[in-house]
């Protein structure tokens, strides 16, 4: 009997009965013998001096273990930054461990209280007096550059942390905008976002005195980018002296790629008093201090056809960076976005400007997409203008700028790697026609003729994303500070079960369930019978970790090579078995047969066996099945599709109502349709709520005003509309799989696709945009002119 | 999310509640916990003890006989799933099913949100509107206190600290009622919320009529000048237009980051008509 491949099935997913029963292993499960407990005690100004610290108070507080200042680790490096923007300008300017002299947000650490418990480090931590001197604050990344805006740091003058360019030369470009038939121009935000994972962050970190060996346990979406940044470049002792371990992350969204503060600490703290650490933040210091998202301002200028075609794109993006540079946060606005602006269009002629900027604001970093929303967002907005100042239908200005199947590979022209493969206008038509366009515009018709007080709004969004971020020499030249490969070892033990270690790392993704099905096909063994693993620095390969869409497509495509070294190894020892010609057995049906006589066969557990017990190896031959694969691709990937929806409007009052949502998605070919379908639900949520809902808001001095979930609005189900899911396949021809990630698709997708579809409700009004969230008060006032 | 220490007592009775708090000035009593347990979470509040109502039967329970009467420990769920009331006066259950969600329903009373006095509470303005009052027990006895002059401010009421809600009662006789809300996308509550009761004459002409605001003041507020557009006349469309075109008039509004007081008064126009054409 030939077994059901695996690959293509939509199976539930392994992890979610541990995970969703409680059995799960988070970080804060997690509980050391002897464990002390930290409490963070932060900055309450957005800028100010300390200008004294007394810790006596605290220090006799029941339970207290210790009380340390920024004084104390003025010896540690402060935090890296590993992604400054290449052939740009950098002024450089990280955290500290704990603050040391200034402060630059609300919610930098200043002072850490050690107790036996949670409780009394915090009743502890409210009895550190600290005196401050208050600084002037800004929080707008426009404002910052002006003159006599106050100023964060000393090497950053207006505050400008990153200058970057791409593209063409702005004045050849601003020619081509002179020369263009229709010239519009747009000021666009898009706004700061709170990444909010289900789980927020925290670590624990163990000193061993005997070995002067430490142990982090983080929540880390890359844990040996972890330890390499926290041994080589802040704390200074040797790599192999730290272990990091995931363990079981209740969701990151790229929060939790960076380093921050408290993994140092804990180390530092646990060697300081002896005893293991644990730091765990709740919601609040969450919103306060965790990299934020996306917060660009941008100037657009657009030339058109009068058959709307794009014949010119000039941008000018003021991206906020918060108080100081996060891990990889000047790369996110210049390679993962001024390198993205061109989405799925042929455009001749685009320059692109950056101004990453301090402001007195948690830092922005990597959010899921990263900078590929920012950049759809902006170029889907631009064909929704160009369709508007033209008349031309909005499907049909993007159907006229689509790049063409033929034209793969293609080089935008501005710095991108060349996008692999896609038919842009397959996945329109899809969603044309899925969506029934031409009855909605038709509905739309009548009541705008009857003047109906429930606006109809049809809203399209075609995207490309760059996912698989990789390959190293690529990243490199961006300014990445390391290669950006995958590691994975696929062992099979005497007894045909098999384990496979990833340096990816799930958290949320079901790595344990797609890596399954593919380990399943190459190796012809039982899914039950595949374990992945991951997480844990001990014993294994370097690996980068999960983000940009990397997982299946980088770390996927290591899985993959390293059965196939082992299906190689087991062929050869199948024949030595059968006693036939290498080269006359084939594996076939998930078995190695020699040809012609399927009879004579070997399964891989058979072989696996024969391995491991080693009597009878063909002459020079190794033990055992097992093969580790390093792989750098040679290209990304880019996912592609035209997401539709339809909203009704209400005219009295301005609220929104999510009639329909329509996505056709490519993802190139699918290891697990319902794990895909679930990441797209996901990201559409997320993606929609940008669009509608969320939105960081600070004062003008610098206080979080949306820092609980009561004022920041975080997407609920009963705000979400249904999700009519469909997809073309144009495989990959970058990874023998074809895939192409399916991770960020939809978060990426749904935040212009709903913005266009609420503005276009409002377009006969006179409405040509509207920034996000577009609440039912700004819908009011577009509308009322007020 | 870690509250300071607290000391913890569940009377029997209201009395030994009373006895309590007037022992301990700085315990405070906790119902439902809904509102009170998330701000000693965050530190906005820290009681020294809690005198928890819930092992307090008599302070259950609803019964129907003219007036309505509901015991102040009865939670929203079971004002949402009571047959009796949904007869008796189905605004009740509606505006229950509107608060928070299903666990915010399970845990949370209608005392509590009374003598919690949130700005943007649902029933504050509903009871408003419907001109209840409320029982409540100190060490003086018992004394009622009509809806409108327990709540004095944000957050505010007239009750003791040592005086005990027991009792909701809401007078017979309303001919119609219904309840507006417009929720926040975070929080769920009232960005605006508009309650409106009438009692309706010969010839459909309204005798009484009192519409509270709530979500937009400091405190649920009777939107007077609506109520006299058409109070003496028949609910239709033109005295309808009439009270929403006046019902945030005389209102001191409040604004955010969210709604502006300019929209939340816009808001209270366009649910007042709502509110209003669901009782004609
Ligand atoms: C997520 C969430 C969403 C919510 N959404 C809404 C909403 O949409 N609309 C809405 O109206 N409310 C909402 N609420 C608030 C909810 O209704 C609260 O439960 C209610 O306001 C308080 O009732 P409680 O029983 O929980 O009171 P508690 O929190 O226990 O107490 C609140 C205060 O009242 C005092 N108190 C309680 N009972 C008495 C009594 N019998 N006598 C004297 N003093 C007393 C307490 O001492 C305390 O000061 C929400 C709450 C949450 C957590």
């Amino acid at each position: 009997m030939v077994a059901e491949k695996l690959v293509g099935q939509p199976l539930k997913r392994k992890e979610d009965p541990r995970l969703i029963t409680g059995a799960g292993n988070f970080l804060d499960d997690i509980k050391l013998t002897g464990m002390t407990h930290a409490y963070v005690v932060r900055s309450p100004f957005g800028h100010a001096r300390i200008t004294s610290i007394d810790t006596s108070r605290a220090r006799a507080m029941p339970g207290v273990v210790g009380v340390f200042t920024g004084e104390d680790l003025a010896a540690v490096n402060p935090l890296p930054c590993a992604w400054p923007a290449a052939g740009g300008e950098n002024n450089m300017n990280t955290p500290r461990v704990l603050a040391l002299g200034e402060v630059h947000q609300v919610g930098d650490p200043v002072a850490v209280v050690v107790a036996e418990t949670r409780y009394q480090a915090k009743d502890a931590a409210e009895l550190v007096d600290i005196s401050y001197e208050e600084l002037g604050t800004v929080v707008d990344a426009y404002k910052a550059t002006l003159d006599g805006a106050p100023q964060l740091h000393e090497n950053a003058p207006n505050n400008v942390a990153v200058r970057w360019t791409c593209g063409k030369d702005a004045d050849e470009v601003s020619a081509a905008l002179a020369a263009s038939d229709v010239r519009i121009s747009q000021h666009i935000v898009n706004q700061r976002l709170i990444p909010t994972s289900m789980e927020p962050r925290g670590s624990i970190g163990r000193y061993d005195e005997g070995t002067g060996d430490y142990t982090l346990w983080a929540t880390s979406q890359a844990p040996h980018v972890h330890r390499l940044l926290i041994t080589a470049f802040i704390l200074g002792i040797p790599e192999q002296k730290l272990r990091v371990i995931s363990p079981d992350i209740g969701g990151g969204f790229g929060q939790k790629i960076f380093c921050y503060f408290d993994m140092p600490l804990v180390l530092w703290l646990s060697k300081a008093v002896g005893r293991p650490v644990k730091f765990f933040e709740d919601r609040s210091e969450n919103y306060l201090s965790a990299a934020h998202g996306r917060d660009h301002i941008t100037d657009v200028e657009i030339g058109a056809s009068r058959d709307g075609k794009i014949t010119a794109l000039k941008v000018d993006t003021y991206a906020n960076l918060g108080a100081y540079l996060s891990t990889v946060a000047p790369g996110i606005p210049t390679t993962l976005y001024g390198r993205m602006v061109a989405g799925c269009y042929k455009i001749p002629a685009i320059h692109v400007n950056v101004t990453g900027v301090y402001t007195n604001t948690a830092m922005v970093d990597a959010y899921r997409g990263a900078g590929r929303p920012e950049a759809t967002f902006l170029i889907e907005r631009v064909c929704d203008l160009v369709a508007q100042e033209t008349g031309v239908d909005p499907a049909e200005v993007r159907r006229r700028n689509f790049i063409q199947p033929a034209d793969f590979p293609y080089d935008t022209g501005i710095g991108m790697l060349p996008y692999d493969s896609g038919d842009y206008e397959k996945a329109l038509d899809k969603a044309l026609w899925n969506s029934s366009y031409a009855d909605l515009r038709a509905e739309q018709a009548r009541r705008r003729a009857k003047g109906n007080r429930k606006l109809l709004g049809i809203g399209l969004s075609s995207y490309v994303e760059v996912c698989g971020i990789a390959p190293s020499k690529y990243m490199g030249a961006q300014g990445w500070g390391a290669g950006l490969w995958e590691s994975a070892n696929v062992r099979i033990h005497l007894t045909g079960k098999v384990v496979v270690t990833t340096g990816s790392l799930p958290h949320g993704q079901g790595h344990e369930t797609s890596f399954a099905q593919l380990v399943g096909d190459e190796l012809g063994v039982p899914f039950d019978d595949i374990e992945v693993e991951w997480g844990d620095t001990l014993g294994t390969p370097f690996g980068f970790g999960t983000y940009g869409s990397r997982s299946l497509t980088v770390g996927g495509t290591a899985i993959y090579k390293s059965t196939a070294k082992i299906r190689e190894k087991a062929r050869l020892l199948a024949a030595h078995m059968l006693e036939a010609n290498p080269e006359d057995v084939i594996w076939q049906d998930g078995k190695f047969q020699v040809k012609g006589s399927p009879e004579s066969s070997k399964t891989m557990q058979e072989v696996a066996l024969a391995a491991h017990v080693a009597y009878d190896l063909p002459e020079g031959m190794e033990p055992t099945l097992e093969a580790t694969t390093f792989y750098d691709p040679p290209n990304c990937t880019f996912p592609f599709g035209t997401h539709i929806c339809v909203v009704e409007v209400d005219a009295d009052t301005g609220e929104i109502d999510l009639l329909r949502y329509v996505a056709v998605d490519d993802v190139g070919n699918v290891v697990n349709p319902l794990i895909v379908d679930g990441q797209v639900h996901g990201g559409i949520a997320q993606g929609l709520a940008q669009a509608l809902f969320e939105g960081a808001v600070y004062s003008d001095n610098g206080e979080l005003m949306t820092g609980t979930m009561n004022d920041y609005a975080i997407p609920k189900a009963s705000q979400l509309p249904v999700y009519e899911l469909d997809r073309t396949v144009t495989p990959s021809p970058v990874n023998p799989m074809g895939v192409k990630g399916a991770g960020e698709a939809g978060t990426i997708a749904s935040t212009p696709c709903v913005a266009n579809a609420v503005i276009d409700a409002l377009a006969h009004l006179g409405v040509r945009h509207i920034d996000m969230p577009i609440t039912p008060e700004k819908v009011w006032r577009a509308t009322s002119a007020r | 999310m870690f509250p300071s220490q607290f000391g913890y007592h569940k009377p029997g009775s209201v009395a030994e509640a009373v006895k309590l708090l007037q022992a301990d000035p700085d315990a405070k009593i906790v119902a439902g916990g809904h509102s009170l347990i998330p701000a000693m979470k965050l530190r906005l509040a820290a009681p020294s003890a809690l005198v928890d109502l819930s092992g307090i039967e008599s302070l259950r329970g609803i019964s129907v006989n003219g007036n309505v009467s509901i015991g102040a420990m009865t939670t929203y769920a079971q004002i949402r799933d009571s047959a009796k009331l949904k007869a008796a006066l189905p605004v009740l259950a509606d505006v229950a099913y509107n608060v928070g969600d299903p666990q915010v329903q399970s845990c949370g009373t209608l005392g509590g949100s009374l003598a919690h006095n949130d700005p943007a509470a649902d029933f504050t303005a509903v009871l408003v509107a419907l001109g209840a009052s409320v029982k409540a027990v100190g060490p003086k006895g018992e004394r009622t206190i009509p809806v409108e002059d327990l709540l004095v401010d944000l957050l505010t009421t007239s009750l003791a600290e040592d005086e005990v809600l027991t009792e909701i009662i809401i007078p017979g006789g309303t001919s119609a009622a219904a309840y507006e809300k417009f929720r926040h996308p975070a929080s769920g509550y009232a960005v605006v919320g508009v309650a409106a009761a009438v009692k309706t004459g010969k010839g459909g002409v309204v005798d009484d009529a009192k519409i509270a605001i709530t979500g937009c003041t400091s405190k649920a507020t009777r939107a007077h000048a609506a109520e006299q557009a058409f109070i003496g006349k028949p609910l239709s469309a033109e005295s309808i237009a009439a009270a929403s075109a006046v019902a945030a008039n005389g209102l001191d509004l409040n604004g955010d980051h969210y709604a502006s007081a300019d929209y939340r008064g816009h808001l209270v126009g366009v649910q007042t008509r709502r509110a209003l054409e669901r009782l004609a």
